[in-house]
């Protein structure tokens, strides 16, 4: 794709020099083994103890918290049509125990995480938090996967909650959203927006009624 | 006499077409936004989108793997009788919805709220949703399939009519800026506005707004037309573009619809229908014939109408 932004193909598993090399902004395509893992998975694995279906070297070591818009057929195999991430902010609760089963350097997702949580989970883990684009671009990263390898909990789950191991190529793009030291794309883009956001208010009156939820404050009225 | 098997059939190719192409209407609007697009990041977000629409059509693969939640839209003509009766054209829709997610693929994403039960077709308890609508002087069925996005972007608000404007456009900022922080809404977006009705009319009212008209169509009200034109400028001003990164690519087009309220309050909800504003609309008449088209024509003089009795509004003099 013709952009003026640095891009860089990323071999899986990932070396931590070579993640190291990546800047905030960068856009990267992937070549190796992903796998997808959601809310069911991670609560499954992590809250109520099951742990990984299968040894994180046949999973990988690159999360997707996605599932694909897939149909498995009676004969075993896959069709695989278009992959889009789902929000990730939701998974922070289960990240410590996550790191520590999956020991994986790749979260790939929509829309990031915060700097705090990069600094207190990712960081120790040499890890890094790649976002998808758009979002929405399901058919051009449906074209890089090459094969479904396995797929895991499809009957405890459900499709869209279950893992699907995934052998891509040139999979992307993804934009570099955490670097090693646990600094976010998204926060310095919310930094920069942020100081024209009072203009935009200027001259206008709070709503006369306020709404459950604009404080946590439960003794005080909303009118 | 409208037979169930050409329902089902069109039901089905609806179901492909709004999961794989992009309408024209919202794909002219996103190539202006690109033309205009100075924040290096958000002109890379918007350019692999368009990509990703060419990809989609050239592999026949849904445009976005959240294929979103399924629901109908049906505008049944006052003279239009289909085989089987209504029980029938409701059965015809949720078994074009199962067959489709199998076949296109779509993501099997509706699941029980508690026991996250999947039955992995997109169907179950109240679901698609299927919203009934009616046409005079019409012997046709109308389906429209709408594919919207399930988890971010929506709001509704109890405002009152001393808020005024000001606070239709606090409001409007509010729920933009809040869920256009990393593009949790997948902007730029159709940004529907449901102004009045009841609380959940107001909802509906303003999903229908976001989901049901084309981009560059006007509310008929000129004053409204004008506070949509406003409100599109106010939302592409906030310093915001794709993926909440800096830029100027917000909304697409802002459509306002109106429903009358209780008369101490101005209820107002926003929706926002994203980068895959997936819609797709055909009508189906009683000889079989079946016409595709991406507007769906939801709101017709009929559905705006003001008095008790419906008149067909007058016409100029010929001469």
């Amino acid at each position: 794709m013709a952009t003026t932004l640095k891009t860089v193909n990323l071999q899986l598993p990932a070396k931590t020099e070579d993640l190291a090399k990546l800047e905030l902004g960068n856009v990267v395509y992937l070549t190796g083994r992903i796998y997808t893992a959601r809310e069911g998975v991670y609560k499954r694995a992590v809250e109520d103890s099951f742990g990984l279906p299968a040894a994180p070297e046949e999973l990988g070591f690159a999360n997707f918290h996605c599932s694909p818009a897939a149909t498995l057929n009676p004969d075993g195999s896959a069709t695989v049509g278009a992959v889009t991430a789902t929000a990730s902010f939701r998974f922070a609760k289960w990240l410590d125990g996550w790191f520590k089963l999956s020991r994986c350097n790749l979260i790939l997702g929509k829309g990031g995480m915060s700097s705090e949580i990069y600094k207190k989970h990712f960081v120790p883990n040499n890890a890094i938090y790649l976002t998808t684009v758009g979002y929405g671009t399901g058919a051009l990263l449906g074209r890089g996967i090459r094969k479904v390898a396995a797929t895991h909990w499809v009957n405890e789950l459900g499709l869209a909650q279950a893992i699907w191991v995934l052998d891509v190529e040139n999979f992307g793009p993804f934009l570099v959203d955490s670097d090693l030291a646990g600094n976010s794309l998204f926060e310095r883009e919310n930094a920069k927006i942020a100081p024209n956001i009072d203009k935009l208010y200027a001259g206008t009156k709070p709503a006369t009624m306020r709404r459950y939820g604009e404080t946590d404050d439960k003794t005080e009225e909303v009118i | 006499m409208i037979s169930i098997a050409a329902l089902q059939k069109t039901a089905e190719a609806l179901m492909a077409k709004a999961a794989i192409e992009i309408p024209d209407d919202y794909l002219g609007g996103l190539r202006k936004c690109a033309n205009t697009e100075k924040g290096d990041l958000s002109a890379f977000v918007i350019q692999a989108m368009l990509e990703n629409y060419e990809a989609a059509k050239e592999d026949r693969r849904a445009m976005c793997g959240d294929t979103g939640v399924p629901r109908w839209y049906v505008k049944i003509g006052n003279d239009a009788r289909n085989e089987g009766g209504p029980i029938a054209l409701e059965a015809a829709l949720r078994r074009a919805t199962a067959n489709a997610t199998h076949d296109v693929p779509l993501r099997p994403n509706r699941v029980h709220p508690l026991w996250r039960t999947d039955h992995n077709n997109n169907c179950g308890i109240g679901a698609p949703e299927i919203e009934y609508a009616f046409h005079p002087d019409a012997d046709w069925i109308e389906l429209t399939t709408v594919h919207k996005g399930g988890l971010f972007g929506s709001d509704y608000r109890m405002l009152f009519p001393a808020d005024g404007i000001d606070g239709i456009k606090r409001f409007y900022l509010d729920t933009l800026i809040q869920f256009g922080r990393r593009g949790l809404a997948c902007q730029p977006a159709i940004v529907g506005i449901g102004l009045g009705g009841s609380k959940d009319i107001c909802m509906v009212l303003g999903k229908q707004a976001s989901c049901l008209r084309t981009v560059g169509s006007r509310n008929p009200d000129p004053k409204i037309a004008a506070l949509e034109e406003e409100l599109k400028e106010v939302g592409n001003n906030i310093g915001m573009g794709a993926m909440g990164f800096m830029g100027s690519s917000m909304v697409v087009d802002c459509h306002i619809e109106v429903s009358y309220c209780h008369t101490g309050g101005m209820p107002m909800s926003v929706h926002m229908f994203c980068l895959s504003s997936r819609r797709a609309t055909a009508r189906v008449h009683g000889d079989g014939r079946v016409e595709f088209r991406t507007d769906p024509v939801w709101f017709t003089d009929y559905m705006r109408r003001t008095t008790v009795e419906w008149e067909e509004p007058r016409r100029e003099a010929a001469e």
